[in-house]
């Protein structure tokens, strides 16, 4: 190779390798603030080495997964409520006022915006749902999981008078 | 290796060739498009989960994968470029740039149109949405600054180096959704476990994505040669091509 190639390829190297780690610092300065959201083990126990808790009346997201057999539907109206865990078994509780997404069943991943209440309780603006990478028809899902998904649209209305409010 | 790439480096040489590769790669890219999308779209078993809504992972996946795919062939480009000062290679880096921003754009818009029935929202700036826009973004750099300069050469290099720098949110992109908490979900195909996803509904999205990758290469054939027809009109060899014509 000539020395002047040489000497390019070295000093592009040399660059690409200082903005990587430039940027890298930058990331990892910036992880908590990435984050979309907090999970209830977050929230509750701290987030990062320093056990970062966040302040009551703050405005955060909460992701988890809805704990089956906590939702509760006020009968009059859209108010719903719902306990969310994670893997560290912590529990917080959502407050919603509105209407869920499709996808929102128990034991489903959700992520909720909102005010913090209280340290455990979110007063939530806005319920998203989140899906995993799995994708299966579904007979295979019933075979594989034993579960079985039916839309809320053809759940028949006998059904969603379990709740309760 | 390079014995073989050598003389590809000479613009009349890797004319001719892209002219013959072009027929082949946009024949075989439209084939696969058809199949993979129509067999995708159309004949695939519904979601447990999401019913219908997921079959456009068929056209939202592989653009995915592909825009960040043409990025990293941009890059290479660049980087050769830039080290070996060949300027066919610098010709790429402008031919494959907005075919990358289309495919990224394609992305973007279909993953906009899945997340507002799925999960209850067109945008949300989670760190996988958000770097995948910042590659659109680099994508529209790099053919920004190669005509901000009055002089080509200077744009052209500026241009270059962005897109070699620009490499770094690649790795991002993929592990966004492992490094922070996102609302994304993780990698269905792109990881080393068996796919999570199951063969009926693979098969159409693997040939979606080869479709995908042929008709970048295709493109960058029909662009390069033009590129190369611009650059070189005032020699003998194209004077020659035109008058035949």
């Amino acid at each position: 190779m000539q020395p002047r190639r040489k000497k390019r390829l070295l000093s592009m190297l040399l660059v690409i390798s200082l903005i990587a780690g430039a940027v890298g610092a930058m990331l990892f300065a910036l992880q908590q603030n990435i984050n979309l959201f907090y999970t209830p083990g977050q929230l509750i126990q701290g987030l990062g080495e320093g056990k970062i808790k966040p302040d009551i009346g703050q405005r955060l997201r909460l992701g988890g997964m809805v704990v089956p057999g906590t939702v509760q539907r006020d009968a009059d109206s859209l108010k719903v409520r719902f306990d969310l865990t994670d893997d560290s078994g912590e529990i917080a509780t959502v407050e919603f006022e509105g209407i869920l997404p499709d996808l929102f069943r128990e034991g489903q991943g959700i992520v909720a915006q909102g005010e913090l209440r209280s340290a455990t309780v979110l007063a939530a603006t806005e319920v998203l749902a989140k899906h995993d990478e799995e994708y299966m028809p579904p007979e295979v899902a019933e075979a594989l999981k034993g579960i079985r998904h039916v839309p809320p649209s053809q759940q028949p209305a006998a059904s969603n008078a379990n709740y309760g409010g | 290796m390079f014995k073989w790439l050598d003389p590809l480096a000479k613009p009349e040489t890797l004319y001719h060739f892209c002219g013959k590769l072009t027929p082949w790669l946009m024949s075989s890219a439209l084939f696969t498009l058809l199949l993979g999308n129509i067999w995708g779209l159309g004949f695939t078993p519904t979601d447990y989960q999401q019913g219908d809504s997921y079959r456009i992972i068929h056209i939202h996946v592989p653009s995915a994968i592909m825009s960040m795919g043409a990025y990293m062939a941009m890059a290479i480009a660049a980087f050769t470029a830039l080290v070996w000062q060949i300027k066919t290679a610098q010709w790429a880096v402008l031919a494959i740039a907005p075919i990358g921003a289309v495919y990224t754009a394609i992305a973007l818009l279909t993953g906009m149109a899945w997340g507002k029935p799925m999960w209850g929202a067109w945008w949300v700036w989670d760190a996988r949405l958000t770097s995948e826009l910042i590659l659109l973004f680099l994508y529209f750099g790099v053919m920004a600054l190669h005509g901000a300069f009055s002089e080509r050469q200077t744009g052209a290099k500026v241009a270059s180096l962005l897109a070699v720098v620009g490499v770094i949110n690649l790795p991002i992109i993929h592990f966004s959704v492992e490094w922070w908490n996102t609302l994304h979900q993780g990698a269905s195909i792109t990881k080393f476990a068996k796919p999570s996803i199951d063969p009926s509904m693979l098969w159409p999205l693997l040939i979606s994505l080869l479709a995908f990758s042929l008709l970048l290469a295709a493109l960058t054939c029909v662009r390069l040669r033009t590129a190369i027809l611009e650059n070189e009109q005032h020699r003998p060899w194209v004077k020659q091509l035109v008058s035949k014509a």
